[in-house]
């Protein structure tokens, strides 16, 4: 039989992969790799944050992350430096911050490596039902938002012109991808979110025909991850996080190594 | 012309002094008109002249600095953009492209995709596409939804020749049988679709405006491209009288140069409208709204011609 842990770390993974799959999609369709990325470094500020505040961790690393996003966005506005370079010094300092201040409260004992990689098989009772609650919310929202957010996606000033306010969608984007790395921190740490969210919709990609099918086939591929992971962790006695992200990586591969659907060659002109 | 009575409808946008400035530079400024049910404008001007600019202001993407644009109440626009590029990673047929921004029943899409000839496209996905395939995708998606104002930012690039004649045939009839407004903007410089009401020729401001009838109707440019392009396509004659510096600065035809542009700095022959005539030559039909502000009373387009010099 399974033990209660591993019962528990597989429903919160599980819980998280199917919430990742549509926004991993938006990421990858909008580019926005490196955004995820240094919105999860920023939750290292955010658990510092926490600890030295005694803080809420979900809640801090969520306000932490989604302020670097609205810093982001003022920065962008101003247009002397390429959002290229923004993201990496945002990255990158709100991590080499957290660090300091971690290193600055000896009072602590903090398990940096836990926070990096992740460790699912500790995640409580409680973890799971913020992972499936805070799952529930950002689908919910994401699903109210699809059109404005593929709309936008596919061209701003389109979207602009027939009526859908891409920048309210833009917003509430950028503060679902927080929530979700606030959510995504226990599970498979801060460097490996990113993987989640993008192995999975790349996977995707090849099988589907529409955006709403590669969504939900993002959400699949992630769950078929985070389960292969996890047996592969018991069974190799590895990493629980990192196992996961080899796990994606696999179905990846495995993905390149097939056909693409007939469908996506059907329009080639002559 | 068909629509004319219901040009004295209220207008579909209207812009008033409308300039956009980026970066201590003015893009476009003091730019002058409106757009009622049923008419067709046509914008032109040389690069980075402020023709995008400008339609984009006139539907709300862009806030102008100065100026005001007013826009009907509810007013909905179908916007074909100069540059869309989808992402390769975003799976997106001519389908689901179609219910971008809102959605569709069957038969309308299948209308919009037939009334631009790719119904057979319907479900390729667009990465796939020609250049031409792929304007015709982008015309019928913002036809389908069947807009009061129609603003189409080059929808002829990549287009062959007779796919041009085409397309303007059929924004013709979409004009005519749904009563919208349109807001073209075309990649030449001097030939316009013949429909066209009202040319406005940019160049950081109006130039010059006017009906392109007249030229489409000449022996000379039956002669050049058919009697076929006759129907459908029009010269819009004109020169400039002064050429803009790659600085910004402008050099005026008298061999002066200043800083900027404006209609009201004294060096631009003014007509009462704000259209101009002096050294540039206007080949044009009058009409009651043709703008050239010299010809108030009504009359008929296509009866009254006169031109002038």
């Amino acid at each position: 039989m399974l033990d209660d842990f591993f019962i528990r770390a597989l429903a919160a993974g599980v819980g998280l992969a199917i919430t990742v799959g549509p926004l991993g999609c938006l990421v990858v369709w909008r580019r926005m790799a490196y955004f995820g990325d240094t919105m999860a470094h920023s939750a290292l500020l955010g658990v510092a944050l926490s600890l030295l505040m005694d803080l809420n961790l979900t809640l801090s690393v969520f306000a932490v992350a989604a302020m670097v996003s609205v810093l982001l966005l003022l920065l962008q506005k101003r247009g002397t430096l390429s959002t290229d370079a923004l993201l990496g010094i945002l990255s990158h300092a709100t991590l080499a911050i957290g660090l300091v201040l971690v290193s600055f409260m000896t009072w602590v004992r903090i398990d940096l490596v836990g926070f990096l990689f992740g460790d699912i098989l500790a995640v409580s009772r409680g973890d799971v039902d913020l992972v499936w609650g805070g799952g529930i919310l950002v689908l919910f929202a994401v699903v109210r938002l699809w059109r404005p957010l593929v709309a936008s996606t596919v061209n701003p000033e389109l979207a602009e012109a027939e009526g859908l306010e891409p920048e309210r969608a833009r917003l509430v984007f950028m503060l679902l991808m927080a929530l979700v790395i606030a959510i995504a921190m226990k599970v498979v740490g801060i460097l490996l979110i990113t993987s989640l969210l993008i192995i999975p919709a790349a996977t995707a990609r090849r099988f589907s025909a529409s955006p709403e099918a590669m969504a939900v086939a993002a959400s699949l591929v992630g769950t078929v991850a985070v389960v292969g992971g996890l047996f592969g962790s018991l069974t190799f006695d590895t990493p629980s996080g990192p196992s996961i992200v080899v796990a994606a990586l696999a179905l990846f591969v495995a993905s390149l190594l097939t056909r693409p659907r007939p469908a996506l060659r059907q329009g080639d002109p002559a | 012309m068909l629509q004319t009575n219901t040009r004295t409808a209220a207008p579909l946008v209207s812009l008033t002094g409308v300039g956009v400035r980026r970066q201590g530079r003015w893009l476009v400024r003091g730019v002058e008109f409106s757009i009622a049910p049923g008419e067709i404008v046509t914008l032109i001007g040389p690069n980075g002249s402020g023709k995008s600019t400008t339609a984009k202001a006139a539907i709300g993407v862009l806030k102008p600095d100065e100026g005001s644009v007013a826009r009907k109440a509810g007013l909905k626009v179908g916007y074909v953009p100069q540059k869309l590029s989808v992402d390769w990673t975003m799976p997106l047929t001519v389908e689901r492209l179609m219910t971008l921004t809102a959605p569709l029943k069957r038969a309308e899409i299948d209308a919009a995709l037939a009334a631009t000839g790719i119904r057979h496209l319907a479900r390729a996905e667009v990465q796939h596409l020609s250049g031409g395939e792929f304007q015709r995708a982008l015309l019928s998606r913002a036809i389908a939804r069947k807009p009061d104002l129609l603003v189409l930012d080059e929808p002829v690039q990549g287009v062959d020749f007779s796919g041009e004649i085409a397309l303007y045939d059929l924004i013709k009839t979409i004009r005519n049988t749904t009563g919208c407004g349109i807001l073209l903007i075309s990649h030449d410089l001097h030939v316009v679709m013949a429909e066209t009401d009202t040319v406005i020729c940019l160049n950081g401001h109006v130039c010059c405006r006017g009906t392109p009838q007249a030229v489409s109707r000449s022996p000379e440019y039956l002669r050049l491209f058919g009697a076929r392009a006759g129907q459908t396509l029009a010269f819009y004659q004109h020169h400039h009288d002064h050429t803009h510096l790659p600085d910004g600065r402008v050099l005026h035809a008298d061999g002066s140069i200043t800083e900027d542009c404006r209609p009201d700095d004294g060096r631009h022959d003014l007509l009462p409208t704000g259209g101009r005539a002096g050294p540039m030559r206007i080949v044009h039909t009058h009409g009651p709204d043709c703008g050239c502000g010299q010809h108030p009373a009504p009359g008929g387009e296509a009866g009254g011609e006169r031109r002038d010099a």
